[in-house]
């Protein structure tokens, strides 16, 4: 029991643990070998970071439930980018055009609607037909991807509205708008999973589904509403990530589903169900954002950062599994 | 009684639905655009479709075996750069075995973390796409790679040339079909990927090398990546490192359309190919109705989702899912 | 006379392959405990399924008080005050005791908050009740399967129960916990509950319940006071005359030892094991579950490294490493749990049963089908086994003709040494005594069979010596001759351990 207790809170920790020795590391090397006279661990350079980890942050928070509740969810990048195609797209529209800088909430609404509506689209398929989330949501990639493309082909989509424009790149005492929100998200989600009915029935389902159906749970809804929030989330992320930049293109997002899905891994998530936490996730999306960043700042390109995370990711999953071996007397199998 | 029926119509059903479905699409198509049914363009949605075809195969084993593989896209990319720059390097003679044996060195890697160590093979694939991305970028230091002398080498005929008037990358894809359709319906070790991917615990107890039956399925995976990228290679002679990207969704995506379980142990290489050409049908039938490419994207979504309702339909006997 | 609080007619379910329930009827009273017993596969879990709207019966009802009620789904039979304390735990590890305790309806505040003051309030209330060593907010996964038992029986005393359904619930208990329990279900027998108590420890049964009612293959064999009945009347019913369980000595010469193990251990699941089987001998082993035999049998079919000891086959030592070594020495194992390790359900019947030698089976590249089909045929003549062919799915056939499946596959490797774990589980009577006879049989053939089995009665009947173990150790081995239930039951409880000592 020991034994098990100590490897838990290793797993706890983990993140933070490795998060500390990236920023050692990536200092002192960065006295040697970057190229910048800045330090790493400057102030505004940190800040920097956490605004650049809020597009995936914020969707990562939501896969965490949808994992956590034991399902998957392929489809976040697609929905992104269609959550970010109605942003820009509606406040273009005729019937808006009365509404002066009002048109903003109602875009927002609109993105945050339509996101919130595929997110619960994939929900009730999984529910109501009862075919694994990771193919339900993997045909979505795909369909929810080609309506992007319907809107504008391949063409991108562009609005750059500037109220939007400043209200994005705001910063309230020193923190990044998009910062702010993906600090809220989490908050949020950590009270719906640590607090809330439907949060501890989500870990219920996730862990023993059979126990959860036993004892009278509806596992269906609970399912469908994560798939809903993670959805919302999606689009959510959009509308922070595309007030600032302005224009979308049809690919935009592409592969995000696989970056959120390594940061909630390293966050410590089960893959499996059951298990897993909202503070992990943050702590995995700062940790993979840290290594793009300080892998950049000692004069590495992006190849080496997919091969490191990769890596990272695989040796993560080794470890896990050595930790929980129990040793001689275990089963063969 | 009754429901043992219903049961067995059903899952005949679900067994010959995709073959239905097909043969619905293909006369659909055919009355919609007279060009569809010739010869032509058969040919070329065939040839089109061979490089996710030749890909589809391997990752057949995998699944039928229990597993899952997303690193196909990235690996496939990895062996196209590889062997288009090693071409001009070392010769096209030495060049295609030199990019086979890297290719199954990743493919090896990948078969001992997930059958060796028993890690979770999602979570493996999903950490090598990303791992082997890197490894490409780096190798070609980013850049585009492109063989030299485009006119003068015989590299092109796995891309380009015709053999009794079949292009080769047809002639490849069925005859690499027709093998390991062979390999899983009719050998011991095809019968030992189905027993692992329907019950490895039992298998294990039948004293089936577990472990070394996934570590085979990954390698014939990366064996058939490996063609897939000399394919893609020899096509274009020359190719950006994210030749592959996203590949591996839609592979995936063929594989489940051709029946397979993503629990493992259902599945066949014809069902696959099946899979291949509905997808490969599909696309090349909305070009020619006048729909643009990205159409297919989503009656891909639909058939996909229709398909496998269908087949845990069929097996559970009743259309809508018991879950409360 | 009262009515019955909640009383199952006539119930009739019926699965492909098999007839699971052949109208059964079991009322239970307010205040009383009833007893339900039968062997494995009677049908008690299938019965007990139906009432929690699992499995929605054939035929037949479901009453509480006068009502007829449709149960449609565990909220249907919550929702109806009937609880059921699984004995297979279904608990989420990752919650905390408060939260499994009260799985599906945590008390809420606004904003659908969890009123965790109230959850540990009336936790903490069931737990003292309970008198247990942990609180609400300790996390299932920290504690022992005993104290998640006691979780599991918890839930009992959450709701306003009319019903509730033991299965099995001192499996994992101490002495000290029984007693805790059975404090709890007299005080729910005061509040007027009716319980159900399914169990297979005759003694229990005798102490605290009231009324008896047996099933035997799905069919209901009659319920009785307690008070009126004896073990024997009661075994009498659960197994039926029809199964012949008249002792076995060999009658054939015994040949050399096929198989010695010596000094053999493994941790902590089983300690210095000796025993040697003889060609032509059946050796029984009987323990408890958990006592170590299932383990022994993994080490020597090479699944489990042993710490110490050594195996000997034909007087060589060797190590086996795998199932794949065993089986190239000759060690072949019918496993416990048919459906997890024995059978491929999704194969057909001829590849399940080629499976360990389909290597062999070559034409050339290819499997030999023909080869195939005729080891099956042989078999399937041999055993007697009932299916439309080779093509069926193994999973459509019967609980007794799957065994005979898997033990076919075995013989058609012709082993030396045959290992048969709980060879009759789950299947039902007719089978069972084909089963009985088929490894007596073997037994005559000259291999060598180990039988690991929880029914006294079948051990007693197809041994020729017994092992009886306790807690990892063998406490004894017996002759057939001098076997008595008495001395078995004594040795596998751990009384007359004269080496613990």
């Amino acid at each position: 029991m020991k034994a098990g207790k100590l490897s838990d809170a290793l797993k706890k920790g983990a993140i933070w643990g490795f998060i500390l020795l990236e920023l050692i590391f990536f200092s002192v090397a960065g006295q040697f070998l970057s190229l910048s006279d800045s330090a790493f661990m400057d102030l505004d350079n940190m800040l920097l970071l956490l605004k650049q980890s809020a597009p995936i942050g914020i969707i990562a928070i939501g896969m965490t439930i949808v994992m956590i509740n034991g399902n998957i969810d392929l489809s976040v990048g697609a929905t992104f980018a269609i959550a970010a195609i109605v942003l820009l797209d509606s406040m273009t529209w005729p019937i808006f055009a009365g509404l002066g800088d009002w048109v903003i909430p109602v875009s927002w609404l609109l993105a945050l609607t339509v996101g919130t509506l595929l997110g619960a689209l994939n929900g009730l398929i999984v529910w109501k037909t009862g075919v694994d989330a990771f193919i339900v949501t993997l045909g979505a990639m795909l369909g929810y991807r080609g309506m992007v493309f319907m809107f504008n082909g391949e063409n991108p989509t562009s609005h750059l509205n500037w109220t939007l424009v400043d209200f994005a790149e705001a910063q309230l005492l020193g923190i990044h708008t998009p910062t702010w929100f993906l600090l809220g998200v989490t908050l949020a989600i950590w009270f719906v999973m640590t607090r809330t009915v439907h949060g501890r029935n989500a870990y219920a389902i996730g862990d023993n589904r059979e126990a959860a159906v036993n004892a009278g749970i509806r596992v269906g809804p609970h399912m469908m509403i994560n798939f809903a929030i993670i959805g919302f989330l999606a689009a959510l992320s959009a509308v922070v990530f595309y007030s600032e930049s302005g224009s979308v293109n049809p690919n935009d997002g592409q592969l995000y589903e696989l970056w959120v899905i390594t940061a909630v891994v390293l966050g410590g998530t089960k893959i499996t169900g059951g298990a897993g936490s909202v503070i992990g996730t943050f702590g995995g999306v700062i940790a993979i954002q840290l290594l793009r960043k300080g892998l950049g700042h000692i004069g590495a390109d992006t190849s080496t950062v997919n091969l490191v995370i990769g890596l990272i990711l695989i040796a993560v999953l080794i470890l896990d599994r050595q930790l929980n071996i129990r040793g001689k007397e275990e089963l063969k199998l | 009684m009754a429901t043992l029926t219903k049961q067995q119509i059903g899952s005949i059903l679900a067994k010959q639905g995709i073959l239905i479905a097909f043969a619905l699409f293909m006369i659909a198509f055919a009355l919609g655009n007279p060009k569809f049914l010739t010869v032509d363009n058969l040919f070329s949605v065939v040839r089109s479709s061979a490089i996710l075809g030749v890909m589809a195969l391997g990752v057949t084993f995998v699944v039928i075996s229990g597993n899952l593989d997303l690193s196909v896209g990235s690996m496939m990319s990895f062996s196209t750069i590889v062997v288009l720059d090693l071409h001009d390097k070392i010769g096209p003679f030495l060049a295609i075995p030199a990019m086979f044996l890297m290719t199954l060195a990743l493919g090896g890697l990948i078969g001992f973390l997930v059958g060796y160590l028993k890690l979770n093979s999602l979570i493996v694939t999903l950490g090598m796409l990303s791992a082997i991305h890197g490894l490409t970028l780096t190798y070609s230091g980013g850049q585009n790679m492109d063989i030299a002398d485009k006119e003068g080498t015989w590299f092109s005929v796995f891309g380009q040339g015709t053999a009794l008037g079949i292009p080769v990358p047809i002639l490849i894809f069925a005859g690499l079909a027709a093998l390991l359709g062979l390999v899983l319906a009719k050998t011991p070790f095809g019968r030992k990927v189905y027993a692992v991917g329907g019950n490895g615990t039992a298998a294990t107890f039948s004293g089936i090398r577990r472990a070394r039956t996934v570590f085979t399925c990954y390698l014939m995976s990366a064996g058939c990546v490996a063609t897939a990228g000399l394919i893609q290679a020899s096509r274009s002679l020359g190719s950006q490192n994210t030749v592959g990207q996203g590949l591996e969704l839609e592979v995936l995506a063929a594989v489940i359309l051709g029946g397979a379980s993503l629990l493992g142990g259902s599945g066949t290489v014809f069902k696959t190919v099946i899979g291949v050409l509905i997808l490969g049908f599909i696309q090349n039938g909305l070009l020619l109705i006048g729909l643009q490419f990205y159409v297919q994207f989503v009656v891909t979504w639909v058939i996909i989702i229709l398909a496998v309702w269908l087949d845990v339909a069929a097996k559970r006997g009743k259309l809508w899912s018991p879950i409360a | 006379m009262t009515d019955p609080i909640l009383r199952l007619e006539g119930i009739v379910k019926t699965f492909p392959g098999v007839r699971a329930l052949d109208n059964v009827s079991l009322s239970v009273l307010p205040g009383e405990v009833h007893a339900l017993m039968g062997e494995n596969g009677a049908g008690k879990s299938t019965l007990m399924k139906v009432l929690g709207g699992l499995h929605q019966p054939d035929g037949g009802g479901i009453y509480m008080g006068r009502d007829r009620i449709v149960m449609s789904g565990p909220l249907e039979a919550k929702a109806n005050g009937i609880v059921f304390i699984h004995q297979e735990l279904s608990l989420a590890e990752e919650l905390s005791v408060a939260e499994n305790i009260y799985l599906g309806e945590l008390p809420r505040k606004s904003f659908g908050r969890v009123d965790w003051s109230r959850l540990a309030e009336q936790t903490n209330a069931i737990l003292k009740k309970l008198n247990v060593g942990f609180d609400a907010r300790t996390l299932v996964g920290d504690l022992s399967i005993a104290n998640q038992q006691m979780v599991e029986i918890a839930r009992a005393l959450t709701v306003d129960a009319k019903a509730v359904i033991f299965d099995e619930p001192t499996a994992s208990l101490t002495d000290a916990e029984k007693v805790v329990l059975f404090d709890v279900i007299a005080d729910l027998k005061a509040d007027g509950v009716g319980i159900i108590y399914i169990s297979h420890r005759m003694e229990e049964i005798f102490k605290i319940t009231d009324r008896i009612t047996v099933l035997r293959d799905g069919e209901y064999q009659g319920t009785v006071e307690t008070a009126n009945a004896d073990e024997e009347s009661v075994t009498q019913m659960m197994i039926g005359r029809k199964l012949d369980l008249s002792r076995n000595a060999s009658h054939h010469e015994l040949g050399d030892v096929a198989i010695e193990v010596r000094g053999l251990s493994c941790g902590g699941l089983y300690q210095e094991i000796d025993f040697e089987i003889y060609r032509g001998e059946v050796v029984g082993f009987y323990g408890l579950v958990g006592a170590g035999r299932t383990e022994i049998a993994e080490t020597l079919f090479g699944l489990r490294d042993p710490s110490a000891g050594k195996i000997l086959l034909d007087g060589q030592e060797v190590r086996i490493h795998s199932p794949a070594d065993a089986i190239a020495r000759g060690i072949s194992l019918v496993p416990e749990d048919r459906k997890g390790q024995g059978l491929v359900l999704g194969m057909n019947c001829r590849d399940n049963m080629t499976l360990p030698q389909v290597d062999d089976l070559k034409a050339g590249p290819f499997v030999a089908e023909g080869a195939e089909i005729a080891i099956f045929d042989l078999y399937r003549d041999r055993l007697d086994i009932r299916t439309p062919g080779w093509k069926q799915k193994v999973g459509n056939l019967s609980g007794g003709n799957q065994q005979k499946i898997v033990i076919g596959k075995w013989l058609s490797m012709h082993p030396n040494v045959l290992i048969v774990d709980e060879p009759t589980r789950g299947i039902d009577v007719g089978s069972k005594s084909e089963i009985h006879n088929l490894l007596r049989g073997l037994a005559a053939q000259g291999y060598a069979v180990m039988v690991i089995s929880s029914e006294m009665p079948e051990v007693l009947h197809v041994s020729d010596r017994i092992v009886a173990m306790y807690s990892g150790r063998i406490m004894r081995t017996f002759t057939s001759d001098e076997v008595t239930e008495d001395s078995l039951i004594q040795a596998i409880s751990g009384l007359g351990d004269h080496r613990a000592a």
